[in-house]
Parts: C-alpha cells; structure tokens; sequence
C-alpha cells in the first residue's frame, strides 16, 4: 500500500467492514480529537472501545475504558493509534498477540510509523496512517461537504441519512459514489 | 474499479464538484437554501454540532448548504482541501487576514494590486494594528527585503487588476516557504481555469467572485480557499490555529482539522464573530455560473487577445498593456502561469491623453462605462475621471491610472462587434 494517498475504495471498504474499534490514547477530555472521533463513530454505529491505562475502569458515553489492548476481552476488528508516531510499534505488537488479530491498524493524523506498518502488513493486516477516521468517514459519507472541505468525490447519486435524523449521514451501499482517488 | 482512481477533468468538475443530487428532495440542480437556520436531529446533535464535533448546519451565517456547494466547488477547482464563501472578496481578504494577524503584526503585499485591496491594506487595517509592507513584483528581492520577524503572510495577485500584470507567484513562494509564512494569492482576474495559484506554492487562494467565477455582473461574492499545506504548528506564529481556543473549549484548531484547519478558523473565528456570510441566493447565482467557466474563460481570453492586438495597431493608441502580446513585459511568465490565456483585463494608454480617455468612455455603445470586471458584457473605464479621480497626477501614474490610462474588460460578445465599438468611438 502506498502510505502517501490511500485509494478512497481502500478507505471506504475498511470503514464499511469493521464494527468493534480499539482506540489507543483516547483522552476523556471533551475538546480533545480522540474525544471528537470516539463520539462521532459511536454515533455511526460503531463499537469503540477506549483505551487508556491512566483512566481504565471507568466510563465514557456508556463505554469501558481498558488500560490496554490486550485487557479488552471481545474481538477488535480496527485498532486506532492517537499516540505519537514513536509509540506505535508495541501497539501493532500487542495487536499480533491478540486472538482473533484485529484486521486493521489505523494511526491518527500526524502520526505515520513505516516500520509499524510494515509488521502489520506483513501479518496481513491494513494499515491506514496519518488519516483520521471520522473526517474520512464524513468525507465518503458527503457530510463534511457541509463545511466546505473538498470531498474529492462525484456522483449524480444522492447521499444515504444515517438513522433518523437528516443532517447525519451514511456511507450508503459502495457503488453510490464515483471516488476520484 | 479502473474507474475508481480517476481524477475529472476540469469542465467536469466546474459541474459537478459539490453538487451531488440533494439529500432530502433529490433534486439535481442545487437548491437555493433560503433559510437562516437549520433545525437539530435532537438535543445531542445540537451540542455536537456546536462543539465542532459533528459536521453540519446551524445558522446561515456560519454555513448553509448552498453555500457549501460553492465552498466545495471552488476548493476543488483550485485543488484546495476545504473553501470558505463569505459576502465579497474584500470580505475573504479581511477574514484571512484576521485568522493570521494580532495587534502589531506585519504582513508583505505586493504593490500592483487591485486599488480597493491597497486601499484596504493601507487604511482599514490600521484600525485592526495590521501593517502592510509593500514590495515589487517586478523586483523580487524586495519581497525578501520586506520580511522581519513580524511578518505573518505575503499577499499578491495572480493576474493584477488593473495593468495586466503577471506575478511570479513560484519564486515569491519560494520567499515565502524561506520565511515561513504561508502565501496568500488573490486569484480573481486568472480564475482557476487559468492559472492554480496552489501548483506554485500559495497556501491560500481568495477570490471576489464578483468577477469572472460567477462570470455575469450580478452577484456580489467571496471565497477562501485553504490549499492544506501550510504547517500551523510549527512555532507558536499563528495561534488561531495552533493553540486551545477559549471560544471552543479549549480546542485546538490544527491538531482537529488538520489540513483544512484554516479554512475552519475562517469559517468559526473569523466569519462566525466578524458576520459578513454570503446569501445562498447570491451562491446559486454564482453555481450557475461557474458551470461554464471553462467556456467563458477562453472565449474571454480569445476575444481580449483579439482586441489588444486590434489596439496594439492603431495611430491613437500609445501603449496596450496585455501580457498575451508578445513583446509585452510579462509574456514569459504568462506563458508559464497562464498559457491557455492572459486574461481578458487589461489597460491601453491613449496619445490624446485624458480628454480622449473621457471621450473614448462617452462615445462607447457596446461597452459598459463602469466599475467592474469579469462579466459576460464588455467593461470601460477611465479611471483617472473615476475610481483613482482623488489622487495628484504623480499618484495616478503610480497606481497605473495616468490619465491617457482606459481599462478593458472583455465580455463574450463577438470579437467583431467589440472592436467595432471601439473604432467608432475613438475614431467619433
Ligand atoms: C483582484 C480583485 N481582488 C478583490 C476584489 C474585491 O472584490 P469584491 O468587490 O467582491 O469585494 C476585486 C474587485 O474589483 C478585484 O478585482
């Protein structure tokens, strides 16, 4: 995989099939990005479970926060690194220890470890870096469209709602829109 | 799947980029979202949405659908990763400036720019503590010059209103980069069918899309284009950007939105709190628009080309500034930053001076005697009896608007019946 531009097939089948996400360095602070992805996806409908050794045990939005991945006792389909590119390596090692192996590695914006992804490659694993999951899945989804930011995405489609309401959407069946790159 | 990774061209995206069939109703055309305000899904979506947590619509003034259609668009054409619309180009200017400046702060800009820009520059940003340093394009070392450790941004224009001037945007990016501070290109007059300022190095790309984008002299516009390659974190320059901000809980702008985050401090410290928002109707016109931008601007280009050659010809005529004749001063770099077209505004000096310039304007019947550029109708104007009339002659020969000076901008009629115009006027 070219880590420099990722295909939006690429992106959009991996957020089209996990549903469990491990969230390494989540931060229970409101105003912080792991706060802002973990709440959005949720809302998506995924499961995400946050890790954090300082804050393990307690709650967020009705979710257990475990001190590391290893703790968390249901299979984990994506495991989303918030920590800084030198602290990604043992947590892809962890992840190759866990039964079953999570399918994906996703490292946050700004952080990129080759090496990591290498390992996790090599086990089979995708790996997406320096991308964060919640723009990505707005951007597919068409809803980030509402801020102005590029897409760089065509279609003569309409966009699917997620759910009940009509300002949130959904990732819609994979043929809907025509992705550039 | 081999189509999956293609990459449209240009005329399709001047359709389609940010249109896709509405959500709600599926209607293909944009629709026109005349409405100030959106109702919330519930509760928790009203506190996401106002916490910046999710993406949505709130209130006309900070976003509206139609206008982010136009966002999208633009954004796209120029190869940016987000776009801002707000109610003019001095507007987006303004907007810019504040998501970059404090107190104090200098900025460089280059000197050949559109007069209500230096006007803005010198005066109105005086209020605010924003200080402009200007320097010469047509001297590039003066930008280098120019830099002092106060120095926030560098601010020039593609194609320069009114002169027909070609900056060379890469090198000045190149200034800029040495410096690091982001370049801001004010690309009205080039559009992005001409020239895409972000290719060179800009960091940001304004627009008044008064001009040539919505293309048909009726709607008033604005639009920010973060091109996503500016690093706001690098030192503490910028802290709009890259520290916690009180007005969002101590949320930090860059490290959220990453690299688009200056399109979003425009868009929630800047345009939220300073207000001046775009009408939806306005964006629709300007949609309409930009749909045939790609047309327009080479039939633009096709017929200036053909009148400033026409002038180049004629006994009254001293001097025609068009960077597409060749000989002219900027036709290597508009070669190189504009090779489909020089645009289609220049200006022409007149033998018989300022009389002739007032002639020339009140003999006209094709042409519109008045102060704008970039409408499907050709445009005159003597700005020495108009827009520059308050200046002492040696400031009007400075700004380029002596007073033997006309400015042109060509429409889209037939290249014919333009030039027929112009001979039976200055021949009356
Ligand atoms: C190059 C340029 N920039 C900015 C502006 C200002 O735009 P607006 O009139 O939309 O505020 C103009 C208007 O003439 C212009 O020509």
């Amino acid at each position: 995989m070219n880590h420099d531009s990722y295909p939006d097939s690429y992106i959009r089948g991996i957020l089209n099939t996990v549903k469990t996400v491990a969230m390494v360095g989540f931060s229970p602070k409101e105003n912080r990005p792991s706060y802002f992805a973990f709440k959005y996806l949720l809302e998506r409908g995924y499961r995400v479970i946050p890790v954090n050794p300082g804050q393990a045990g307690k709650e967020v939005l009705g979710q257990k926060i475990y001190a590391k991945l290893s703790d968390i006792p249901d299979p984990i389909d994506m495991v989303d690194v918030f920590r800084g590119s030198e602290h990604v390596l043992p947590i892809v090692q962890e992840a190759l220890t866990l039964q079953p192996k999570p399918q994906v590695i996703w490292m946050q914006l700004t952080v990129r470890n080759d090496e990591a992804a290498r390992l996790a490659e090599e086990a089979g694993m995708k790996v997406v870096m320096n991308r964060c999951p919640k723009i990505e899945y707005g951007r597919l989804s068409t809803e980030i469209s509402w801020i102005g930011v590029n897409s760089r995405t065509l279609s003569s489609k309409r966009a699917q709602m997620y759910g009940k309401g009509v300002q949130r959407m959904s990732l819609g069946p994979k043929e809907e829109t025509k992705d550039k790159n | 799947m081999a189509d999956a990774d293609r990459i449209p061209g240009f005329a399709t995206l001047s359709i389609h980029a940010g249109a896709k069939p509405d959500p709600t109703t599926g209607a293909r055309a944009t629709p026109i979202y005349q409405t100030t305000s959106f109702v919330f899904d519930d509760v928790e979506h009203a506190a996401s949405l106002f916490g910046l947590q999710a993406f949505g619509n709130i209130y006309t003034r900070i976003g509206n659908p139609t206008c982010a259609v136009l966002e999208e668009r633009v954004a796209a054409l120029e190869g940016g990763t987000a776009g801002l619309a707000v109610a003019s180009g001095h507007a987006a200017q303004v907007i810019v400036m504040h998501a970059l400046m404090m107190p104090g702060d200098e900025f460089v800009a280059s000197k050949k720019l559109y007069g209500g820009s230096i006007n803005q520059f010198n005066h109105s940003y005086k209020n605010f503590g924003w200080n402009v340093v200007w320097a010469d394009p047509d001297d590039i070392s003066t930008f280098e010059k120019a830099i002092t450790p106060k120095t926030k941004c560098i601010f020039i224009e593609s194609i320069a209103n009114p002169g027909g001037i070609v900056t060379d945007i890469e090198a000045i990016g190149n200034i800029a980069r040495k410096a690091g501070v982001p370049l801001i290109v004010d690309n009205t007059l080039a559009t992005p069918y001409l020239c895409k300022p972000i290719d060179y190095g800009a960091d940001v790309v304004v627009h008044s899309l008064t001009k040539f984008l919505g293309g048909h002299g009726n709607s008033i516009g604005g639009l920010i284009v973060d091109a996503g390659s500016f690093n706001w974190s690098r030192d503490k320059k910028y802290p709009m950007l890259c520290e916690p901000r009180p007005e969002y809980s101590g949320m930090v702008l860059h490290e959220t939105f990453g690299n688009f985050a200056f399109a979003i401090a425009c868009r929630v410290l800047g345009l939220r709190d300073l207000g001046p928002a775009l009408s939806p109707f306005n964006a629709f016109l300007i949609l309409t628009g930009i749909e045939t931008l790609p047309l327009r601007m080479q039939r633009h280009c096709d017929n200036a080309l053909a009148v400033a050659e026409w002038l180049s010809k004629r006994p009254e005529i001293a001097w025609v500034s068009y960077p597409g004749l060749p000989g002219n001063k900027y036709n290597t770099l508009a070669a190189k930053y504009a090779p489909k077209g020089a645009g289609a505004v220049f200006t022409f000096g007149l033998k018989g001076g300022y009389d002739a310039g007032v002639k020339l304007v009140s003999n006209v019947k094709l042409f519109s005697h008045l102060a704008n550029i970039g409408d499907t109708r050709s445009l005159i104007i003597h700005p020495a009896s108009t827009t520059h009339k308050q200046l002492s002659d040696a400031q009007k020969v400075q700004a380029g608007a002596g007073p033997d000076v006309v400015r042109l901008s060509i429409g889209l009629e037939d290249k014919e019946d333009i030039i027929a115009d112009l001979e039976e006027a200055l021949t009356a």
